[in-house]
């Protein structure tokens, strides 16, 4: 009688625990059978370790030079047109040499430099200020240098465009949507309360596509890797004297301007 | 001792309460009896020839929010583009040019259970939905 007792113990004790570890294989089982969902980056992805852009100003010397550059980015990427400055949204433009070099100016500076148009867009600094003040990183440098825009994130306060020395950031005051001349169903639009500016068409990179505004500049823009030596952007470099914006500030500019 | 138990206004008390009753119930038995009916998202020849979507149809039905959401951080904040279903098919991650490419029309599709239980996700707001451009 003792030893059954003990005999109904043991096994009630091992069935418990098989009972209890079926749950367990059957979770490791099915695992096992199917692959799990992954994500990659696209095969035609263009990679580098730090994106960067030089533009030759000795080929882009009136308004019109950069008229197609400024118009195919505003039409790609849904940027909108106002007529009142004060909303004006800017990813890419045009301003004078005193405005894009401060500090730099010569007091003589020659007259083609003086009254040039300058294409301007973001420096995608190396040492970004916007990045640092982000209260949610929204803003945040990638891996390869590109300093993007999460608009998911974007709460709006603006710090950016405060640390900005380059004005390169402009906030939604209102619906861009109506302001829109044609919907470009490529890529979003932005909405009331954000911030917004180039990145560097990042969503052309993926897919193994230069950036818009360097397609259309038949030459005038070249975009390649900083890091590596052998690069396009860093030949151009090597072969002419270039100048960046406010190089002073430490921020490292990644757009270069061949003078 | 007197009775304090009596009720006064007895009548227009016990009436008052009965119409009370009866008002805030109003919407309950005014409805009884013909509920909405769940809403039919119409399911395009696309989307119906393709036969299932990028996960079983009862897990897209409860969890495409978080995938929605898994999608959006890996594309913006990964630079990852390319999903890669459990079954090796491969998409682009883009509400735009994949889930409405198969599924049409939002409002024909994602707006039939929304606005039925008024979810309103701000999905919308940036992202655009090519039919309704014009």
């Amino acid at each position: 009688m003792e030893s059954s007792k003990r005999s109904f113990l043991k096994i009630a004790g091992i069935s418990a625990l098989g009972l209890g570890a079926k749950p367990v294989f059957d979770v490791m089982a099915s695992s096992g059978e199917m692959a799990k969902p992954k994500t990659m980056k696209g095969p035609k992805a263009l990679l580098a370790k730090r994106w960067g852009m030089v533009i030759d100003t000795r080929k882009l010397r009136t308004e019109e030079d950069l008229k197609p550059m400024i118009e195919i980015c505003n039409k790609i990427h849904n940027v909108p047109h106002y007529d009142n400055p004060l909303h004006e949204i800017k990813w890419i433009w045009s301003e004078e040499f005193e405005n894009d070099f401060p500090m730099q100016e010569a007091d003589f500076l020659d007259d083609r430099l003086k009254h040039m148009p300058f294409l301007t867009l973001c420096n995608h600094c190396n040492q970004p200020p916007c990045v640092r003040v982000c209260p949610t990183k929204a803003t945040f440098k990638r891996e390869d240098g590109i300093v993007m825009m999460d608009y998911h994130r974007c709460i709006g306060c603006r710090f950016c465009m405060a640390a900005c020395p380059y004005g390169s950031r402009s906030f939604n005051f209102r619906d861009p949507r109506p302001f829109i001349k044609k919907l470009y169903t490529g890529y979003p639009t932005r909405t009331k309360g954000v911030v917004e500016k180039c990145d560097f068409c990042s969503e052309r990179l993926a897919v193994g596509e230069m950036p818009g505004c360097v397609e259309v500049s038949k030459g005038a823009l070249a975009f390649g890797d900083l890091d590596d030596p052998n690069s396009e952007v860093r030949k151009l470099l090597r072969d002419n004297y270039a100048i960046r914006r406010k190089p002073a500030l430490g921020t490292g500019p990644s757009v270069f301007y061949i003078v | 001792m007197p009775n304090n138990k009596k009720m006064y206004d007895k009548g227009k008390v016990i009436a008052g309460l009965c119409i009370f009753v009866i008002l805030i119930t109003f919407p309950f038995w005014y409805n009884l009896g013909r509920a909405t009916p769940a809403p039919q998202p119409k399911i395009s020849d696309k989307a119906k020839a393709a036969k299932e979507c990028i996960l079983p149809t009862e897990l897209m039905k409860s969890e495409h929010m978080q995938l929605l959401n898994e999608w959006r951080d890996t594309v913006v904040r990964d630079a990852k583009r390319i999903y890669v279903s459990s079954d090796g098919k491969e998409y682009n991650m883009s509400l735009t040019n994949t889930c409405l490419d198969c599924h049409g029309a939002k409002a024909e599709f994602c707006e039939k259970c929304h606005n039925y239980a008024s979810v309103t996700p701000y999905c919308w707001d940036c992202h655009i939905d090519p039919k309704e451009v014009k």
